[in-house]
């Protein structure tokens, strides 16, 4: 075996910079780096052959998309389908936001017409 | 109704909804990209005709299936006995893939369990798996005439699938 040369380490790190952001299929939690499953030792092999043909991190990406489908990214793309995914929390906050908006506003409201805010009927459920 | 009680009602119904729809799914069965695509090319060896090899090319014209099995595979017992079955109705050829697998425990393995394919291929080095997307065998694959992949089943073939997804789109495919 000959002495590791720098380039040999350079491209170690890439097949595992890209590896990491791959899921392994076999074991869902994992990503392709971390994983041993025979599967992931396999594709690790095939990044690093397609990375010495000279293939981009995208090319490789591709690869792997169009045997495996979009899952195996960890970092899904935007569109349709995933927007949901992506903008969800956001909506959520807002959502949560506006509620507590309006619940203070309500508040304020009636703390100024002088109600007392435990008589509230409307708050109270034995009420309705 | 009050109207403090039907919104936390209405926002529980749709929480109940998701968490419903999520139940009914399976997170490990992934969507394949290959349905409606090409199947990927390959020319392997014949497990039972050593040098002799069957391509994807030999099977155009043909609807036909192609299960992905390997004697170190526990699963691929389960559907065995359904796959014998389905061979001796020879409605389409059942094409196997052993996957990463050694001859001789291949071999070994068909004659004791019995040999459901028309031909077996052997993917030593796993890479027709990788081009098939194969992550969980056994994996099954419908062809049809064009070599376009139109069904995919991960993991054991059950009656119930066969019956009512893999037999009607071989009907319609083969008419």
């Amino acid at each position: 075996m000959a002495e590791p040369t720098p380039s040999v380490e350079a491209l170690d790190a890439r097949v595992r910079d890209i590896a990491s952001r791959l899921r392994c299929l076999v074991c869902q939690n994992q990503t392709i780096a971390d994983s041993h499953a025979d599967l992931a030792l396999d594709l690790r092999a095939q990044i690093r052959e397609q990375l010495e043909r000279g293939a981009t991190e995208k090319d490789i990406e591709r690869y792997m998309v169009a045997r495996y489908g979009e899952f195996i990214l960890y970092n899904p793309p935007l569109h349709a389908s995933t927007s949901l995914l992506w903008f969800g929390p956001a909506l959520l906050v807002a959502g949560g936001l506006a509620g507590l908006g309006f619940a203070i506003r309500r508040r304020a409201r009636l703390a100024q017409s002088g109600a007392p805010i435990a008589h509230d009927p409307d708050d109270s459920l034995a009420d309705s | 109704m009050n109207k403090r009680v039907v919104l936390p009602l209405v926002v529980f119904a749709i929480l109940i909804a998701f968490l419903a729809i999520g139940l009914t799914r399976d997170p490990r069965e992934v969507p394949s990209p290959l349905i409606n695509k090409p199947a990927p090319a390959f020319d392997l060896e014949l497990l039972a005709q050593p040098g002799q090899h069957l391509s994807l090319q030999d099977m155009r014209g043909k609807v036909w299936l192609l299960n992905v099995w390997a004697s170190w595979c526990v699963a691929c017992r389960e559907e065995h006995p359904l796959l014998l079955e389905f061979s001796r109705e020879a409605l389409v050829p059942l094409i196997g893939l052993d996957y990463k697998d050694q001859r001789a425990e291949a071999v070994a393995w068909l004659s004791r369990f019995g040999n459901p394919y028309a031909a077996a291929i052997m993917d030593v080095s796993g890479s027709t798996g990788i081009d098939y997307g194969v992550y969980g065998v056994p994996e099954t694959f419908l062809i049809d005439k064009e070599g376009v992949i139109r069904y995919k089943r991960i993991g054991p073939l059950t009656r119930e699938a066969l019956r009512n997804e893999v037999l009607p789109l071989l009907k319609k495919l083969d008419g």
